[in-house]
């Protein structure tokens, strides 16, 4: 089992993921660099940080192209929140910004009442509470759960986008993102 | 809406939990990453930290506090007091925490707001506002200034503060209610999250400040009862306020 590879695009906290994974007996690497994406078994594209920025990275390392062509040959990504968002063909955030275009489908803003939408929300159908923290929502015809309307799983192919935080909800994120990697 | 949320404030000051907890399941109440943990497993939705210490040396320690929290807790928190640059904000962060808070420096100079949401995004930037007679206090609530609480939280949100922690310095510690009043009007003037901070004495009142906030902060209620927090959190539930499905042990 090698280490889970946790994408950096030099937009501050991978601590926390890193964390969680610890605490599940996974070690875990940071890295952007294309030859550690394509060997890993698990990768997580984390979610901290502003689209243009994170985009800019990802294409500047060479980690843009290594992600595509890991879910070209159908072996797993896990995106978490703005990783999730990163996907999708494009989105609203920072005056428009194009996406991996993983998974079909744009982000847009929030038209909740409170942007951003902070705290804790039930999914359905699992019926689970996971933590959020956005401002932007896919649309996708990938979503496979929702949180008040708002999609929260996104499922397509071999790519796995939640925007909740699962290393931020408490035991039953934990248990979310265990279910998320391959089986120790 | 996400559900409403019940937050415990922790004190600290040179890297210890100050302002006594009461915490008997505990062998050193004084050590935050033991006292996270614990409000974690009892329930509590999110956590804040306000650094209350004065000297550089506390401010350093901070740092790894920060850090320890982040590898054993497994809930969201939020990091404040004597945070005055954008690189303040940014350590912070880095180490671990999952938002910063801004008071002071804020009211001195509002654009730190928007640095800060420009590299970590609105939800990851909190303002902290100490209020009296309808005014904002700097410097933990000893300094007054001449802006208006509810047009400095308007204000603070248009630069890019992504939630609002109110807090009634009339209020605090007197345990007889929030000031649903302010809370009200402020969460009226933005289109951010509200904490209503200072003066939970029952679950009565945290359930009524819920009825007009996103969250409320708590700290003497659960610090002198921390082993009540589960019993505390079903209180608040049958006083009527939605807080998320959760039981102990889960």
């Amino acid at each position: 089992m090698s280490a889970v590879v946790i994408v950096d695009y030099g937009a501050g906290n991978t601590r926390s993921v890193r964390a969680a994974l610890a605490r599940l007996g996974r070690a875990s690497v940071v890295s952007a660099a294309p030859g550690v994406i394509a060997e890993a078994d698990d990768v997580i594209l984390p979610g901290v940080g502003s689209a243009a920025t994170a985009m800019t990275h990802l294409r500047e390392t060479g980690a843009a192209a290594a992600l595509e062509r890991r879910v070209r040959e159908g072996r797993p990504v896990l995106g978490i929140c703005l990783g999730l968002q990163l996907a999708l063909e494009t989105s609203e955030e920072d005056g428009g910004v194009e996406g991996l275009g993983l998974v079909p489908g744009r982000v847009v803003r929030l038209s909740d009442t409170r942007v951003p939408r902070l705290g804790w929300a039930t999914v359905e159908p699992d019926g689970d509470t996971y933590y959020f923290a956005h401002s932007y929502g896919a649309q996708t015809p990938a979503t496979i759960a929702w949180a008040e309307g708002v999609a929260a799983v996104v499922v397509h192919g071999s790519f796995r986008g939640v925007q909740f935080h699962p290393e931020k909800s408490g035991p039953i994120g934990q248990r979310y993102l265990e279910r998320c990697l391959t089986p120790a | 809406m996400p559900y409403p949320r019940l937050i415990p404030c922790l004190d600290v000051a040179g890297g210890r939990v100050v302002k006594g907890v009461n915490f008997v399941g505990l062998r050193d109440v004084g050590d935050p990453v033991a006292l996270a943990a614990a409000y974690s497993a009892g329930g509590a939705d999110e956590l804040v930290f306000l650094d209350i210490g004065a000297t550089p040396e506390e401010r350093t320690t901070l740092l790894g506090v920060v850090a320890s929290v982040a590898d054993v807790l497994d809930i969201p928190f939020t990091v404040g007091g004597g945070v005055r640059t954008l690189d303040d904000a940014a350590r912070i962060i880095e180490a671990g925490a999952d938002r910063v808070s801004l008071n002071s420096a804020a009211v001195g100079d509002p654009s730190l707001l928007g640095a800060v949401a420009e590299r970590y995004g609105s939800q990851a930037v909190v303002v902290a506002i100490d209020s009296a007679a309808g005014r904002v206090f700097i410097g933990g609530g000893r300094t007054a200034t001449d802006r208006e609480t509810v047009a400095w939280a308007h204000e603070a949100v248009s630069r890019g503060a992504g939630e609002v922690l109110l807090t009634s310095i009339e209020h605090d510690g007197r345990r007889e209610g929030y000031d649903l009043d302010l809370t009200a009007r402020v969460r009226a003037a933005v289109s951010v999250p509200v904490i209503a901070s200072g003066g939970a004495g029952t679950a009565a009142h945290i359930a009524e400040a819920l009825r007009v906030a996103d969250a409320a902060l708590v700290a003497s209620i659960v610090h002198e009862d921390p082993e009540g927090l589960p019993g505390l959190r079903r209180a608040v539930v049958a006083a009527g306020a939605g807080l998320r499905p959760w039981e102990e042990g889960q």
